[in-house]
């Protein structure tokens, strides 16, 4: 008989066999969700997108976000967000991302002038 | 006048081995904590405590003359810890170790935004560079207290009961220090009475709100049950946690890490 093996290895000691009937899915409202937590390094600086983490509040997901985003490295602030609360489409919408090649002088990349740009913004703000 | 240097050592090493003990005592919950976040902020803050200490203990050798960092933390002999029995205990549940976390950290903000006061400089210096850090701990303690104690019946059960045995040790904290009066009247330090009157104040505000209670104390309990740690008397817990703690450095004491 084989034994559940999860992803946390304290699930996975316990032994538990993979037809256990005992073992029920606990109700929806007994999960936490996710938060997304942007992570601010330096005071005026955006925030940036570093990860995410479980909790039953958004209280709670500050708590854990500060300490499993900010304890490495300079922190200046720390927003989390419910997952739930971030708008986008799903991917049977990815071809909206796909371009056509002739509209790519609609890319600032395209310009071949741009790097001149960067050079002229870069001599000019050194002198 | 200004405080004597035994008065000073007494309140650095009393102040010092709290952190040093309990940062000891919650770093045992690393890998078992009861989510992979909450396992990551406890150790966090335990780590954080051991840092408090370290920063005391250096006042200790620099302004004081007492030896190394290192020595003083692991290597004196239990009765010349000056910390209360309440850290010396066992880890027991997590709501005793939330709860311990709760109690021990208020005090602990109350005691550093007094010393940040103190007439003593150095120590003054070093409270106010801890203060943020152990707001993040007070921010900690009540967002976990106002979660399980208003998580449901069971949950709430645990915590009052969890309050009930945390309670009475964490009075231990405010034990009085050796030379205490003479570091009121050089106001280098508050006083444990007043410190405990003010702990309580900003304890039963946080407990209420989540529909917890202070426990009825009989008279030993609400005196000095859990008392004697200030003058290096300790519980039973203490001497075995200590040989624990210094096991590595006693190994090799001239290694060089």
């Amino acid at each position: 008989m084989s034994t559940i093996k999860s992803l946390d290895p304290r699930v996975t000691r316990f032994n538990i066999e993979e037809d256990d009937q005992s073992m029920q899915p606990l109700e929806r409202r007994d999960y936490f969700e996710t938060y997304e937590v942007f992570h601010q390094a330096k005071r005026g600086g955006r925030h940036t997108h570093v990860g995410s983490v479980h909790a039953p509040s958004p209280e709670m997901a500050f708590l854990f976000a500060k300490e499993q985003y900010g304890r490495r490295s300079t922190s200046t602030s720390i927003w989390v967000v419910r997952t739930s609360d971030i708008h986008t489409v799903g991917d049977e919408h990815s071809d909206m991302w796909e371009n056509v090649p002739e509209k790519q002088y609609r890319e600032a990349g395209f310009y071949k002038v741009r790097s001149r740009i960067e050079q002229f913004k870069k001599r000019h703000n050194d002198s | 006048m200004t405080a004597s240097n035994e008065a000073l050592k007494s309140l650095l090493y009393a102040t010092a081995d709290d952190l040093l003990i309990l940062g000891h005592r919650n770093s045992e919950w690393t890998g078992l904590g009861p989510l992979l976040e909450e396992d990551i902020a406890f150790s966090s803050m335990a780590q954080d405590q051991m840092g408090q200490s370290l920063a005391l203990y250096e006042i200790l050798q620099r302004d004081l003359g007492e030896r190394d960092p290192d020595t003083i933390a692991f290597l004196r002999p239990e009765s010349e810890y000056r910390c209360c029995h309440f850290v010396e205990y066992p880890i027991g549940s997590y709501a005793f170790s939330l709860m311990r976390h709760f109690l021990f950290d208020q005090a602990s903000y109350l005691r550093f935004a007094a010393l940040a006061e103190s007439s003593f400089k150095p120590l003054a210096f070093v409270s106010r560079k801890l203060l943020g850090e152990i707001k993040y701990h007070i921010m900690h303690g009540n967002t976990w207290m106002a979660q399980l104690s208003r998580g449901g019946e069971e949950s709430h059960a645990r915590m009052q009961s969890a309050l009930n045995e945390a309670f009475p040790m964490a009075l231990g904290i405010f034990e009085k220090l050796e030379h205490e009066e003479e570091l009121v009247d050089a106001g280098v330090y508050a006083g444990s009475a007043q410190l405990r009157d003010l702990w309580l104040q900003h304890i039963e505000p946080a407990l209420a709100h989540g529909g917890l209670a202070l426990p009825e104390l009989n008279a030993q309990e609400a005196g000095t049950a859990f008392f004697g740690g200030r003058k290096g008397f300790h519980s039973e817990h203490l001497g075995s946690l200590i040989e624990e703690m210094g096991a590595v450095l006693r190994s090799d004491p001239s290694a060089d890490w």
